[in-house]
């Protein structure tokens, strides 16, 4: 594809639109454009929503006009599609929303709008949030651009294959086992998941409630910063979400980390680890180095190897719970040719859910029921307190915890759909960081066999800024987030 | 290890959810599979631990009960499934 497209980042953006060398209609009309030329081979967008993100860019430019502008002012971004849009569908990939249109905006949508940035599309993600590839979505597959055989990752898979194949300027994801962090790695994005409560989960579809947090997908960490300026702090509709202050968070940004102490836990560099993956991962280990930070290698953490079962219990019997309520009665698919109302509600649920929605609900049933609560979910809460306290230790220490995002580079579209195990294992370096509720960023870190490779790094609660100034000090010495694939 | 066809049938009808026979037969091999995985929380000693249900130290959040406009009627019931005047219309629950 050789369409002229417009290639920016949030700031930059701003630049243009404050000093008018663009106007909004036009920045948006050119990324509508974007998506009309590239997402029919990308598929990162499962609505376009041009009518009204045009409405919002004239609204945006009146805003402009009247020096009203703030940084995330009349620019475009996609939003993944289980955050709820009023009048908008809001699907989350799921047959059973195929319909659903929210009476509501999310507490993240209305901030967005608050702001004046102009929403162009809901993103493509796996079904009800479950998955790492986008292939459990009940639409279509998402593409990576970087390899259109392989997967985006998941399962904000269209909100980073949407970011990285420029039809948007930036894009909201949510993560609940490292569905931000993992597809910004696999797409060369940077990805941001906040400390639990950061950011309000009002009007996000629930998947697991103890886990679920909505977070940027940006070209860079200072637009990272930008959105978290937005969309963070509390919100009385969600009695969940964190009364703690928001910093600026581009305040902290520096171009040195003199006096930083970052470790890397070794049981992250897990078995199976493709080489090349390591070697870059490393690599960019010894830039952080360059940049003054003290980096300590071979902290152990013993207890992540654990962290695969406790997620597996805790997330799906959370979403057997979350799920309950799509039964045909109030909205979303029904199977209503019937007058028997359990059949009514078994076939809503066996027509309306896909494959693997249904084998968490079974999951997290069996997990709950009677004669296996002790063993198993009450057991993952226990182990749950012991990754807690081992990342409180290693905090004490470290100002951050260094890993891979994921241990192998964007696999095939349709190798590990028939094997849910091996799928899950490429969650496996994101899981413990929503099982303790702390903060994690996934950044480019440069590529292994020509495919992007994800470097995580880990803080304590509310050490965001940490995150970002770490990220930022990376992407001042590195240009891995300024590499573009050929779309 | 599989699962028995009876334990599959048990778990699904707990949540309520139809399955076809071929679901059936797929859940008996993967869930046993993942359920495998599960054993190494076996060794771990949690003797004395508590558990944690959710990792930011709040509870019970309480706020002024105060009324507030809520949704109008048309709004809420705009993605019934089926309605009857301004009521949802569900199937019999007794016959």
């Amino acid at each position: 594809m050789t369409d002229k497209h417009r290639d920016l980042t949030i700031h930059a953006a701003h630049e243009l639109l404050k000093a008018k060398k663009i106007s909004s209609v036009e920045l948006t009309q050119d990324y509508l454009a974007r998506i009309k030329a590239v997402d029919p081979q990308v598929r990162a967008v499962l609505t376009v929503t041009a009518e009204y993100a045009l409405e919002q860019a004239k609204k945006a430019d009146e805003r402009i006009a009247a020096g009203k502008a703030q940084p995330l002012t009349g620019v475009p971004f996609l939003i993944k599609d289980n955050m709820s849009t009023k009048g908008i569908k809001t699907t989350c990939g799921s047959k059973m929303l195929e319909n659903f249109v929210p009476p509501y905006n999310a507490t993240v949508v209305e901030k967005l709008h608050g702001a004046g940035a102009v929403m162009v599309g809901k993103a493509n993600m796996d079904e009800y949030a479950m998955g790492s590839s986008t292939e459990n979505s009940a639409f279509f597959t998402t593409h990576n651009p970087w390899d259109m055989s392989r997967v985006p990752g998941g399962s904000s898979g269209g909100s980073a294959a949407g970011v990285a194949a420029n039809e948007a300027v930036f894009a909201l994801g949510s993560d609940t086992g490292g569905s931000i962090r993992q597809p910004a790695g696999f797409c060369s994005v940077t990805g941001f998941k906040p400390t639990y409560g950061r950011v309000s989960r009002y009007g996000l579809v629930a998947f697991a409630s103890s886990l679920d947090q909505i977070g940027p997908l940006t070209k860079d960490a200072l637009d990272s910063a930008l959105v978290m300026n937005v969309i963070s702090g509390h919100d009385p509709a969600d009695s969940t979400s964190a009364a703690e202050p928001v910093p600026d968070y581009t305040k902290g940004l520096t171009k040195d980390l003199k006096g930083m102490k970052i470790g890397i836990p070794k049981e992250y560099f897990v078995e199976g680890m493709q080489p090349e993956v390591d070697a870059v991962v490393k690599e960019a280990i010894k830039q952080l180095e360059a940049l003054g930070a003290k980096v300590e290698w071979g902290v152990s953490l013993p207890q992540t190897p654990h962290a695969l079962a406790v997620y597996y219990i805790i997330a799906p019997s959370e979403a057997s719970a979350n799920l309950a309520r799509y039964d045909g009665s109030k909205y979303g698919y029904a199977y209503l040719d019937t007058d028997n109302m359990w059949e009514g509600m078994e076939k809503t649920k066996q027509f309306g859910f896909g494959p693997e929605v249904k084998r968490r609900i079974m999951l997290g049933n069996y997990a709950l029921s009677s004669g296996y609560y002790d063993a198993y979910y009450l057991k993952a809460q226990k182990v749950r307190t012991l990754i807690r306290r081992e990342f409180d230790a290693a905090f004490e220490k470290y100002d951050a915890l260094v890993t891979p995002t994921s241990p192998t580079v964007p696999f095939k579209i349709g190798e590990r759909a028939d094997d849910p195990l091996s799928m899950y294992l490429s969650d496996v370096c994101t899981l413990p960081v929503n099982i303790a509720g702390i903060p994690g960023i996934s950044i480019p870190a440069g590529f292994a066999k020509g495919l992007p490779v994800g470097l995580q790094i880990i803080g304590k609660s509310f050490a965001e800024e940490t995150l970002l100034k770490i990220s930022y000090a990376f992407q001042q010495v590195t240009d891995w987030h300024t590499k573009r694939p050929e779309v | 290890m599989k699962l028995s066809r009876e334990e599959v049938i048990h778990i699904a009808a707990l949540a309520r959810m139809g399955l076809s026979e071929a679901e059936i037969e797929k859940a008996r091999e993967q869930l046993a599979d993942i359920l495998e995985n599960f054993e190494v929380l076996k060794e771990v000693d949690t003797a004395n631990v508590p558990p944690t249900a959710q990792s930011i130290n709040l509870s019970n959040v309480m706020r002024d009960d105060v009324p507030r406009e809520s949704l109008a009627v048309e709004q809420v019931l705009a993605n019934a499934p089926d309605r009857e005047d301004d009521l949802f219309k569900l199937r019999p629950v007794l016959e």
